[in-house]
């Protein structure tokens, strides 16, 4: 019986010892390349970078279904944002003549878009689903340059490895990696089923992510930081949402 | 039969220890669904049918129950606490939890033969007249006999397999196409169900059976005694093993 026991054991202690590496070694492979959520270390964060790490395994490039004019909605809806504050106010009084979108971080040298240069670039068109965490949805026409071709615009740096977007809405800011960033249905969306893009669904510019559900999406960007760590930001989850409860990556 | 039984059970458990191992991790994972399941849809209880709907568009059909949201319009002078959050998180790690088990019970299955020999119902079994003396037989909620616990009725069977086959695979089908990443992968796989609405209101209906199966599952436990049940998925044996018992 004892020897069976002590057989039992040291076999256990084995298999535990190399289950032990083994994990050690995949979370540092998986580190390098890019499969950790910045929340990996909150409560669930365990079940969010497996869905993190499957998807930009299997399903980097993949592209959101795009859909036909006729199943536009008639009827989307848009969520209430915080007060936008009276420098938006004033701007938006402008005809958002005087607005700017600012990219910085790692890049050979800030810039500032007007919202008439960002409407020269070449534009991509897409009928994309929004789908809200909540539930709800709806399908539109969004337009504007790609993300991707103001990254190259810029010269952003080979080590950035994230973007982060800020807001007007107050606190508000999130973050995408590169395979999001670069992705070609990645917009600065400035319109919206042919006209300009409605301050409630977050014009001037919004962030079109349409992998990602709604809150990935926001509304009334203003600045763009590229950088390769995200740790030192807020409290360092990647995103306004993990610091309220939500996860910072939306793909599911 | 009386020894036989007792020969049977000294030599093999009446349940296997993978069977039992997934069998509580997955009734862990599915009660962490379905309360998680019940905040999410707190947000938003309108059900829709087609691709797309929100608070502007008809619904196929609401729950009467207030809201966690005071985007929607309800009836209710008050907003229920947001838990999205934290249930977002916790829904998604369980569906990871089930479905890893699922796979493993799957294989298991399969492979030792689980299905073919203690769910698969004898074909002399699925008669309309066997099956109808087995629902009478079922009705009056009797205590089921002894010997009745060392293997499935066809009732038992067939609703096992329903479960295993069916309402387990939709139930994960439709809550994977909601994730507007899986549709970018295999947007067919929601355009047959009807759109991403569609997929919702029947991730919701499945769930509602699943619950329906769980509330007839315990309570057949009970009727069968529930501890000595509970204890032979637990220990895997139906008597305690004591000498002379």
């Amino acid at each position: 019986m004892s020897k069976i026991s002590r057989r039992k054991l040291l076999t256990t202690g084995l298999v535990a010892a190399a289950g032990a590496t083994g994990l050690g070694v995949a979370a540092k492979l998986a580190e390098r390349y890019g499969l950790i959520p910045p929340d990996a270390g909150v409560l669930y964060g365990a079940g969010e970078t497996l869905t993190y790490a499957a998807q930009r395994l299997f399903a980097r490039h993949s592209l959101a279904p795009e859909f036909a004019r006729s199943q536009i909605s008639k009827d989307p809806f848009a969520n209430p944002v915080s007060p936008l504050g009276a420098e938006f106010q004033r701007l938006q009084e402008g005809g958002f003549a005087d607005w700017r979108l600012a990219v910085d971080g790692m890049v050979p040298r800030p810039v500032s878009f007007s919202l008439a240069e960002l409407r020269s670039f070449p534009r991509s068109t897409q009928i994309t689903m929004t789908a809200c965490e909540e539930g709800w949805s709806y399908t539109a026409e969004w337009s504007g340059p790609p993300l991707a071709h103001i990254l190259s615009l810029v010269g952003a740096l080979p080590q950035a490895r994230y973007v982060v977007y800020r807001s007007f809405q107050p606190d508000w800011w999130d973050s995408i990696d590169m395979a999001d960033a670069l992705h070609p249905q990645t917009l600065l969306a400035v319109g919206m089923n042919g006209g300009e893009l409605p301050v409630p669904f977050g014009g001037p510019l919004r962030l079109r992510i349409p992998r990602q559900l709604g809150y990935k999406n926001v509304k009334n960007i203003t600045r763009l930081t590229l950088t390769d760590k995200l740790n030192q930001l807020g409290k360092g989850l990647g995103s306004a949402s993990p610091e309220g409860g939500h996860a910072w990556y939306a793909g599911i | 039969m009386g020894t036989i039984t007792q020969m049977t059970e000294a030599l093999r458990p009446r349940y296997p220890a993978l069977v039992r191992v997934t069998h509580w991790l997955i009734s862990l994972s599915f009660l962490a669904l379905l309360v998680t399941g019940v905040e999410i849809l707190i947000s938003h209880p309108r059900f829709y049918w087609g691709e797309t709907g929100n608070v502007n568009t008809p619904t196929l059909f609401k729950i009467p129950i207030p809201s966690s949201r005071d985007t929607v319009p309800t009836g209710y002078d008050y907003v229920l606490p947001d838990q999205n959050g934290w249930s977002r998180y916790l829904h998604f790690e369980a569906a990871w939890v089930a479905v890893l088990t699922g796979l493993l019970y799957g294989a298991f299955g399969f492979f030792q033969g689980h299905f073919r020999r203690n769910l698969l119902p004898a074909a002399s079994d699925l008669s309309p007249k066997r099956l109808a003396t087995d629902i009478a037989r079922h009705l009056p909620f009797r205590r089921p006999g002894e010997e009745e616990a060392w293997s499935y009725n066809v009732l038992q069977r067939l609703t096992y397999l329903l479960v295993i086959f069916v309402l387990f695979p939709l139930v994960i089908w439709t809550g994977l196409a909601m994730s507007p990443t899986f549709a970018s992968v295999f947007p067919g796989a929601i355009t047959v169900l009807g759109g991403r609405q569609s997929a919702r209101t029947i991730h919701f209906f499945v769930s509602i059976f699943l619950v329906l199966f769980l509330l007839v599952h315990v309570f057949m436990v009970y009727l069968a005694g529930f501890r000595k049940r509970v204890g032979a998925m637990i220990t895997g044996r139906l008597t305690p093993p004591r000498e002379g018992a």
